[in-house]
């Protein structure tokens, strides 16, 4: 869902730690998202069950999903006691997520060893998960009811597979208020060194609890537009952030731009995806002199096709509590 | 805190399933008095045989128990109740919510219905402690049950949900288990007879029906779920489970779904 800024960018004068912030907006959209924790014996083979279930989950329109691990997890932070993993789940609607969940549970989280799966975010719509998947069991699955440490009763599954059981909590839950879309352009001189300022601004920019950076390291280089020219095409390339169609009308490139590298940003709140825009922001315009970061810019779609509106503008004050 | 106060041993049984906090707390204490418990034509009222002190809180203590007392804190829907003192039957049956606390010894059926709240007897139970009375489809449906020191035979027949800890149990117990979980430091012969779903841990048991199969030893995810919740309530229960386990699959007479981890 990487959006594409609808005109050139106007000369502006907003500045960040002496990088150029394009007085433009992120342009996001409302999304389902969930959350799960799963846990595994030994912190290695909990995070190849995530990396696998978050694989092919980039953008909703090819992939039905957008995901990525959110928190790595000790295993006080767990229900059962293991080391564990927090991923998040998005679609573009409860039907959709509940497809795309039930499937990638069922075929990276019950196949991978040792791993136990547990709603990992309390919500008002139910996705019923462990009670999908129990069929899998076919019949020998057995539903128990333990209390969590708050004393509210969760019901599991639990299905009968080669290494002992597959452990799967009956429903999780989605969320409202969940965004897809914010974004951030880092437009640069050289690819390594913007490779580097993107880099630093997905650190930040996923430190914040709640959000994920579903593309390739958090990082997207094939950012897009609104349909194309070729008929029937959704999306194409996003062909005014292009450095070798510069020159062009419509290119909206600097002459010393040679790259331009985007982060796209997923939250289970609205709140989320500003603040981890705010965090990506900064830390690329804290190292952006010295990495040859020419500017600073965010994608919409004119501001029609998604409610939430992220003005950079807003977000070049430090987060609260960071001040100074 | 309200107070019944036993005068004397009743002179029949007593019937304590209209006495709770909340029913209590909007009478009088001449009304309270008035309150027929009795269970014959004699018309025994709560103030022949107690002294009644109220003061509107949602927690009741009857000083004084006697295993004449029956369904005391039955269908209690919240609050506390404790019992200094021993119970008669069917304490605590079909209780939704609340606590339920008896420092003595409680008769048969303790819990039977039960769908929440916690009750613990902290002497022992009698026959079917969490069991089904007769006719009845289920034994405790959901509330967690905890006797400290024996329960008689059939502890948690046909028990549907919830939890029972018990420090020893009789023959038979988790007979007909629907499901749920009950853990005990030991149980007499033939444990989870005729069980269909459930779970039952034990450090120790009688003789064990042929119809339960060993499975051998497994660390499930599901047994820290457990350890955890027990712990919670019984550290000596919850150490079962830090013990290497056997597991037994049964009743396969029946369904088949249910499972006795024996502690080594």
């Amino acid at each position: 869902m990487s959006g594409v800024t609808s005109e050139p960018h106007p000369m502006s004068d907003l500045t960040l730690n002496g990088i150029r912030v394009i007085d433009t907006f992120a342009e996001a959209f409302d999304v389902a998202g969930t959350a799960i924790v799963v846990t595994n014996d030994t912190p290695k083979w909990a995070m190849i069950a995530a990396t696998t279930m978050t694989g092919f989950a980039t953008s909703v329109i090819g992939c039905g999903a957008e995901a990525g691990i959110d928190a790595i997890l000790s295993p006080d932070q767990t229900p059962d006691g293991r080391p564990g993993v927090r991923i998040l789940l998005f679609g573009f609607e409860p039907n959709g997520l509940k497809d795309q969940l039930i499937k990638r549970v069922g075929q990276c989280i019950l196949t991978c060893p040792g791993t136990a799966c547990y709603a990992g975010v309390d919500g008002p719509n139910k996705i019923k998960l462990g009670g999908a998947i129990r069929y899998f069991g076919d019949g020998f699955a057995i539903a128990k009811r333990v209390p969590d440490e708050t004393g509210k009763e969760r019901r599991y599954w639990r299905i009968p597979v080669m290494d002992g059981e597959f452990l799967c909590e009956d429903s999780v839950r989605a969320v409202e208020g969940a965004v897809g879309g914010g974004n951030l352009l880092f437009l640069g001189r050289t690819h390594a060194e913007t490779l580097k300022v993107a880099e630093f601004a997905v650190e930040a920019a996923s430190s914040i609890p709640g959000a994920i950076l579903p593309f390739p390291g958090g990082i997207v280089r094939s950012g897009s537009k609104v349909g194309g020219r070729t008929k029937g095409m959704m999306a194409s390339t996003n062909d005014a952030y292009c450095p070798t169609l510069k020159g062009r009308a419509g290119s909206a490139l600097p002459p010393e731009c040679g790259v331009v590298l985007e982060i796209v940003i997923d939250a289970l709140t609205s709140q989320g995806v500003s603040d981890s825009m705010r965090a990506g922001l900064h830390a690329a315009t804290e190292v952006g002199e010295r990495h040859g970061l020419i500017a600073v810019t965010a994608g919409n779609y004119g501001g029609n096709l998604g409610r939430h509106h992220y003005h950079l503008r807003d977000l070049l004050a430090p987060a609260a509590g960071q001040e100074g | 805190m309200s107070t019944l106060t036993l005068r004397e041993a009743p002179p029949e049984r007593l019937d304590f399933l209209s006495i709770s906090p909340l029913a209590l707390s909007g009478l009088t204490q001449a009304e309270a008095e008035r309150l027929e418990i009795g269970t014959s034509r004699r018309g025994v009222k709560l103030g022949d045989c107690f002294a009644v002190s109220l003061d509107g809180s949602d927690s009741l203590t009857i000083e004084g128990g006697h295993e004449r007392l029956d369904r005391v804190g039955a269908s209690l829907s919240g609050g506390t109740i404790r019992v200094v003192g021993d119970v008669g039957q069917r304490l605590g049956a079909g209780m939704a919510s609340g606590t339920l606390t008896v420092t003595g010894h409680a008769g048969p059926y303790a819990g039977s219905g039960a769908t929440g709240g916690t009750i613990t007897i902290e002497g022992d139970a009698g026959d079917y402690a969490g069991g089904a009375v007769y006719a009845a489809k289920a034994g405790l449906d959901g509330a967690t049950l905890i006797v400290r020191g024996r329960a008689g035979a059939h502890c948690g027949d046909r028990m549907r949900r919830g939890l029972i800890l018990v420090g020893q149990a009789g023959a038979h117990a988790g007979a007909r288990m629907i499901a749920g979980t009950i853990a005990a430091l030991e149980v007499g012969d033939l444990p989870g007879y005729g069980m269909r779903r459930g779970t039952l841990v034990t450090g120790k048991h009688g003789t064990l029906s042929p119809t339960f199969v060993e499975t051998g030893s497994h660390d499930l995810v599901f047994l820290r779920l457990l350890g955890k919740h027990l712990r919670a309530v019984s550290e000596a229960h919850a150490a079962l489970l830090d013990r290497p386990l056997r597991r037994y699959s049964g009743d396969l007479a029946t369904l088949a779904k249910g499972e006795i981890w024996v502690a080594g």
